[in-house]
């Protein structure tokens, strides 16, 4: 247990590294997702599911959502046509 | 309108725009179309509509004059030694602060006590009382839960206001209001042609998977709140499941589909969330009033572990979950099209 919870924090100190270092907008958005599963795992271990089913549903779920929103709305996603037609 | 306008002509910042546009009128373009458009009457004459078409063009050539001036400016400015001298200056008090905030952070972390240990100033007599007492005074076998909606009920209505402040800001903010005859306005138009962009292309795999997901998810967040005075969990949490599960079924189904549920308008949105809080505050105002004066406030606390029980905790509950659910389908649609 010692162990994950460890493995944990370190995943989540190199995720929000990686947030900010990032250049790609989508791919950080990604990684502060996989950085609230992580905390939401450790909410777990700390013994309050309460806090951990928020953080998963609020932290990885709508607050992604609304940047993806935010960011395809002025265009900021890569990967797109100038014209605003998003790649399949 | 006409007297703030004036006001704001003779204040210091138009002064200081019109003195960054190198000398313009000190109106921004916005301001320019919007006079333009408050002008025009309805009914209009062909020459009429010439001529204001022509000033408009003119006034945008201006425009486009003036922001090259500025990006000239701006050019030269980036050239000269002031503004090297100010980049040098900005890296190094960036480094400064964020050495500063580690080091206090840091500090700080390290007087802490150590996680968990028994001696700590955290498990004090109001803890011990919480957790003996609790299940007698609250009814709530959920510790937390008889917490959170029973001691610190006020901090909680705190917490749901502040949510809903925000969707207000939001909706302030994005919301794209109808005219004053009630017809559609070209911006509205505008947005709902955009959004169709964002409408799911019959996506056959999404759409079995979130029929399959979402009516778990419903239920699931549903026992949550429900469950709230007995398990792990409660208002915000099952309600930030539903929400979630709602967002994932518009993103599978499509804004215009869901939005013919009658349940996800505006109007019942504004209803919900205001019958909620207000359903909120008095319960716990009632409570509180009852309980600090010693008298019987007639709320049965129920046989702990029973689905009706806890008093107050199981309403407060639902009302909470309700406002939270709404607010996050409202937030999704308000950033997505600036309506619901």
């Amino acid at each position: 247990m010692e162990l994950l919870g460890l493995l944990l924090l370190a995943f989540i100190l190199i995720c929000a590294l990686a947030v900010c270092l990032t250049r790609n907008l989508m791919v950080s958005i990604i990684i502060l997702m996989s950085q609230s599963l992580a905390m939401s795992v450790v909410w777990i271990l700390l013994e309050s599911p309460d806090l951990a089913i928020t953080e998963a549903a609020v932290g990885a779920g709508v607050t992604s959502l609304l940047f993806f929103v935010t960011l395809k709305k002025i265009h900021a996603i890569e990967g797109e046509n100038k014209d605003g037609k998003a790649e399949k | 309108m006409a007297k703030l306008k004036s006001n704001y002509e003779t204040s210091a910042w138009a002064r200081f725009l019109r003195w960054m546009k190198g000398g313009g009128s000190g109106l921004d373009r916005s301001m320019i179309r919007s006079l333009g458009e408050e002008a025009l009457p309805s009914q209009r004459s062909e020459s009429e509509h010439l001529a204001i078409e022509r000033a408009r063009e003119e006034r945008e050539k201006q425009d486009l004059e003036r922001e090259r001036l500025i990006q000239e400016r701006l050019h030269a400015w980036s050239r000269s030694r002031g503004s090297r001298l100010v980049n040098a200056l900005y890296r190094l008090s960036a480094i400064v602060v964020c050495i500063a905030i580690i080091y206090v952070l840091l500090s700080s972390v390290s007087e802490l006590p150590p996680f968990g240990r028994a001696e700590n100033p955290v498990n004090n007599e109001v803890s011990a009382r919480y957790i003996e007492d609790g299940l007698a005074e609250t009814g709530s076998v959920n510790i937390v839960g008889g917490m959170i909606l029973d001691y610190r009920a006020f901090d909680t209505l705190g917490e749901s206001h502040v949510l809903f402040v925000a969707a207000c800001a939001v909706v302030l903010l994005l919301r794209i209001n109808l005219d004053k005859d009630g017809r559609p306005t070209r911006e509205k138009l505008d947005a709902e042609a955009d959004d169709r962009k964002y409408e799911p292309h019959n996506d056959v795999i999404l759409q079995k998977i979130s029929n399959l997901i979402v009516p778990c998810l419903l239920l699931f967040g549903i026992y949550v709140v429900l469950n709230g005075h007995l398990s792990a969990g409660g208002g915000f949490s099952g309600g930030a499941i539903m929400g979630a599960a709602l967002i994932l079924y518009v993103n599978a189904h499509g804004l215009t589909k869901a939005g013919q549920h009658r349940l996800f308008s505006y109007r019942v949105y504004k209803a919900l969330t205001f019958c909620a809080l207000a359903f909120y505050a008095l319960a716990k105002s009632y409570s509180f009033f009852m309980g600090a004066n010693h008298l019987d406030s007639h709320i049965p606390l129920g046989t702990p572990g029973r689905i009706l029980s806890a008093g107050l905790i199981l309403p407060l509950n639902i009302a909470v979950g309700i406002v939270v659910a709404w607010t996050m389908y409202s937030f999704y649609t308000l950033f997505r099209k600036g309506d619901f």
